[in-house]
């Protein structure tokens, strides 16, 4: 084919249009008795609906909020139902009986119409740019370049404004994202009792979803310590869990050989992927899965990726237990945690020598 | 009918003709003088009325597509402002006392317990959140499937490219107010939603951090993101889509809709029925029944049951979270991308967030923006196209475009891999690994299976109009031989079939070296250009000839000569052998 592209030229139509088929009369067009009943079935239509559309009124009134409708296997907001039901019946009603209209009983004669190009004629074309040479010339903007290039400038700069009161939609972000409320000594509490945690607590095998004892501490007068967003904020980073494995299985890195408690880790709980809350624990591999996009980590492995997209490991918590046998944090996460942001490394880096 | 018709005649409805009496002497006549002049002295509407209130709309069931579209966002007006009513978009902690007893005493955002009111307490508020909800997705799913008409029929060609860029634009603004719509409710699984937004946000190289602390009020999740979102989704994006959907409809009554082929339809014509009272009457009946759908499927469907997930909480997600279908595509990308991060001067580069989560869209509506300038670049075509292509008719086009739905329908299955796996027992890790090679691969053969069949199509086409269609009725010869007996096409079948496809346009070989023998300035340029072109154009069958139309004719005339005449209306038989009749 790819031949004689070239030598394509338009070939004129084979066949000639035979121009528009003939007019075919319907049944109403040529039957009255056809046409009265089309004419009595549309308007039974709408009768039908308005008297749908007052049941909707009767059903608000009448159906309490709380009522079923019990259909084995489901059960129903028998108010929603009603109301619903009516209110489509009565919607469908009117529609099918204006397009029935519209159909059986409106002219039926198909129109033809000529197009028109989308151009506009060559005078009108040429008028234009008379128009706008005009205006061009008498402004004198390509004369006064001075005039013309400080409006630009001074337009441009109308755009300085808008952009900087944007700056106080949010503080800046520092180096919060580099710290979480964890600090040394800080008790890991169950996530649901709020109870501080002994090694014994966990079994092997076992995942524990844990946070720092702040979200839980009161002041003397009984008030909680944090409250509200601030709680929400902290929480989304400050999330972890513990898991306890056989020691044998561990392999520690360099440095983390003492992170652990008789075989209990405790890593982040937020993927280092977009920061969803990873709770998928297969305990006879050792791997957490992240249920939004799967990234999987080995946490006999310090937390490394072993599937999907995520990049960096899941940060782990160095453990020990204090006076009274509970676990606490030895520090705060030594690396970030979290999904990656736009200039984690530097946050690291700075992160690292505070370490150092 | 004459223009003049439009001021000397009134179209008298049911009697199937039109009568000419002088219109100021009708019923309707006498009545509208007075209002009309009245507004006309003011407006001078008349030269509009004159020109649009009997414009003709041709009819096809794909035309309704869009329209669905826009009905499901009058539809999206309507429930939304009754939704604002009761609606409140703080994120300040409430402990909630509602009707819904398993949330009983549980803390929560305001806007969350007020989505629960709406729900449990406000009578027929549920149906109204989900009258919105069902609305939303119909609304995005209109569009999607309207733009896949458009693109398979060539209706974005001259002079529509611009309409096709208002449509993407459309479908972008349909998407950000489906993702700020159903982050609002504050529910953990819209919470999850927030995060992975945040994710990509953060993910943006250099400034990505601070545009995700300045849109979060501070870190994530703050308690500014839902009053935010709520103007955004109420005002900002409703607003543009409002003037984009003008836009859209002002360029379609100026340009007249696109027909198909058929007997009495040119590219210079268009054959349908008036505005006034035919296709105002239908688009308006259309209304309400896709307002009665969307009113079904709330009374007797759940969506985003959000009493379901519990408020958020940042330490907290269910298995099996998935965004609203049509973000499915880019949470698949996000899926199957592989690891792929790294640092350089501080700054972190976190490219199997960015890639996926913003590169997805972006790639998508970069490609089908420029396809219509880039098909005209290939094609050199600059006529004005009114008659739609069959899809087979522009086999490249047809091919690029499943091949475009392939690559979307696998990231799409990319975006459920979870629960594909629990439900087919399938490793989740074999599926995203086939998924990662299959994004590549697919879209290729999708590609050229497509193209070998719109091919295949025409030559079927060209087959039945050179040859006849297959009657099936079975001769036997006298010396005891079968063979069956082909017919002619009915005229207006064979005009709709030729007439359906424009001849290529004329080509010339590109200039690659001047009269000097120096290389043309544009050389590279012509020469890329007409490769593209062979391709675009490789094995499509130009429609028969005059002359090969005449040869069929008379072959077939004589197949004719048989004592038993098949008659005018004839048009072969069904299996069982009814004769068919069209």
């Amino acid at each position: 084919m790819s031949s004689d592209i070239e030598q394509r030229t338009p070939v004129s139509d084979p066949i000639a249009d035979p121009g528009l088929p003939a007019h075919q009369y319907r049944p109403q067009d040529v039957d009255p008795a056809q046409e009265k009943r089309t004419e009595r079935q549309i308007a039974g239509m709408f009768g039908v609906a308005t008297l749908l559309l007052i049941g909707f009124c009767v059903a608000y009134f009448t159906i309490g909020k709380d009522q079923l409708i019990v259909i084995p296997g489901t059960n129903w907001s028998a108010l929603n139902f009603t109301l619903g039901i009516t209110l489509a019946g009565a919607l469908l009603l009117i529609g099918v009986g204006i397009i029935q209209w519209a159909k059986k009983l409106m002219g039926d004669h198909e129109m033809i119409e000529m197009r028109h190009p989308a151009a506009s004629s060559v005078e009108d074309r040429t008028a234009t740019m008379a128009a706008v040479n005009d205006g061009i010339e008498e402004s004198g903007i390509g004369r006064r370049p001075l005039i013309r290039n400080s409006l630009l400038g001074a337009l441009g700069a109308m755009g300085l404004p808008a952009i900087v009161m944007l700056r106080d939609m949010g503080p800046l972000p520092g180096d919060t994202l580099a710290h979480t409320v964890w600090e040394p000594g800080m008790r890991v509490v169950n996530d649901v009792s709020g109870q501080p945690l002994r090694p014994a607590d966990i079994e092997v095998g076992q995942l524990v979803n844990g946070q720092p004892a702040i979200f839980y501490e009161t002041d003397d007068e009984g008030h909680a310590v944090m409250h509200g967003h601030d709680v929400l904020n902290a929480k989304a980073k400050a999330a972890v869990i513990l898991v306890r494995m056989r020691p044998e299985d561990i392999t520690p890195a360099e440095g983390r050989e003492n992170w652990g408690i008789d075989g209990i880790l405790c890593y982040s709980k937020i993927c280092t992927h977009v920061g969803c809350p990873i709770s998928l624990w297969e305990q006879q591999t050792h791997h957490l899965l992240c249920p939004c996009h799967q990234s999987t980590f080995d946490l006999a492995d310090n937390g490394k990726v072993v599937f999907g997209p995520a990049y960096r490991p899941l940060p782990q918590l160095p453990l020990a237990v204090d006076d009274e046998g509970y676990l606490i944090a030895v520090s705060d996460f030594p690396e970030i945690v979290g999904p990656s942001y736009s200039f984690l490394d530097r946050d690291q880096k700075r992160l690292d020598e505070e370490n150092a | 009918m004459p223009a003049s018709a439009y001021h000397h005649a009134f179209f008298q409805a049911g009697d199937g003709m039109s009568t000419y009496t002088p219109v100021e002497d009708t019923k309707t006549g006498k009545k509208l003088a007075g209002p009309v002049g009245w507004l006309d002295e003011r407006l001078g509407l008349a030269a509009l009325g004159k020109k649009n209130l009997r414009k003709v709309f041709p009819e096809h069931w794909s035309f309704m597509l869009g329209e669905i579209a826009l009905w499901s966002f009058v539809v999206l007006l309507i429930t939304g402002v009754f939704l604002t009513l009761w609606f409140d978009p703080s994120m300040a902690e409430t402990v909630y006392t509602g009707s819904y007893r398993p949330l009983n005493g549980v803390e929560m955002s305001v806007a969350y317990a007020s989505a629960l009111d709406i729900s449990f307490d406000v009578r027929g508020g549920l149906l109204l959140r989900q009258m919105h909800h069902w609305a939303a997705h119909l609304f995005i799913a209109a569009m999607m499937v309207h733009m896949l008409r458009v693109f398979f029929t060539g209706a974005y060609r001259k002079p529509r490219e611009i309409n096709w860029l208002i449509g993407l634009g459309l479908l972008t603004l349909g998407i950000l107010a489906g993702f700020s719509g159903y982050s609002l409710p504050d529910d953990l699984l819209s919470g999850t939603g927030l995060r992975i937004a945040d994710g990509m946000i953060k993910s943006i190289p250099l400034v990505g951090t601070h545009i995700s602390f300045f849109l979060f009020g501070g870190e994530f999740p703050g308690d500014q993101i839902i009053p935010r979102l709520y103007m955004a989704h109420i005002l900002l994006i409703p607003a543009l889509l409002l003037g984009l959907i003008a836009a859209h409809m002002l360029l379609l009554v100026y340009h007249k809709h696109t027909q198909f082929p058929g007997a009495g339809r040119t590219n210079e014509n268009v054959v349908g029925y008036p505005m006034l009272p035919v296709y105002a009457a239908k688009a308006g009946g259309f209304f309400f029944i896709v307002f009665g759908v969307i009113a079904f499927l709330s009374a007797t469907f759940t969506v985003n049951g959000i009493w379901i997930y519990g408020p958020y909480n940042p330490a907290e997600v269910t298995a099996g979270s998935q965004p609203d279908w049509y973000m499915g595509f880019a949470e698949g990308a996000l899926r199957i991308f592989p690891p792929l991060e790294f640092n350089i001067f501080g700054s972190t580069w976190p490219l199997s967030v960015l890639i996926p989560g913003l590169g997805a869209l972006g790639i998508l509506f970069t490609l089908l923006g420029a396809w219509p300038f880039v098909e005209r670049w290939i094609t050199g075509d600059d006529r004005e196209h009114h008659l739609l292509d069959r899809p087979r008719n522009a086999p490249t086009r047809t091919a690029l475009g499943v091949a475009g739905m392939t690559a979307f329908g696998l990231l799409w299955i990319g975006g459920g891999n979870d629960v594909i796996a629990l439900r087919f027992g399938l490793d989740l890790n074999a599926i995203t690994y086939f998924l990662r090679v299959m994004f590549f691969l697919g879209p290729i053969i999708a590609f050229i299976i497509t193209r070998r069949i719109c091919i295949s199509l025409q030559r079927k086409d060209h087959e039945v109009l050179t040859h006849g269609f297959e009657t099936g009725v079975i001769d036997r010869s006298p010396d005891g031989g079968y063979s069956e007996r082909h017919a002619p096409l009915p005229v207006d079948a064979q005009y709709a079939l030729t007439s359906a496809k424009p001849a290529t346009v004329a080509i010339e070989a590109p200039e690659l070296v001047d009269a000097n023998g120096v290389d043309a300035p544009n050389g590279r340029k012509a020469k890329l250009r007409a490769r593209l072109r062979r391709w675009y154009y490789a094995g499509a069958f130009d429609k028969p000839t005059v002359e090969e139309m005449q040869h069929a004719e008379e072959h077939l005339r004589d197949a004719g000569q048989h004592p038993v005449d098949l008659g005018e209306d004839f048009q072969g038989v069904s299996e069982t052998g009814v004769p068919r009749v069209h």
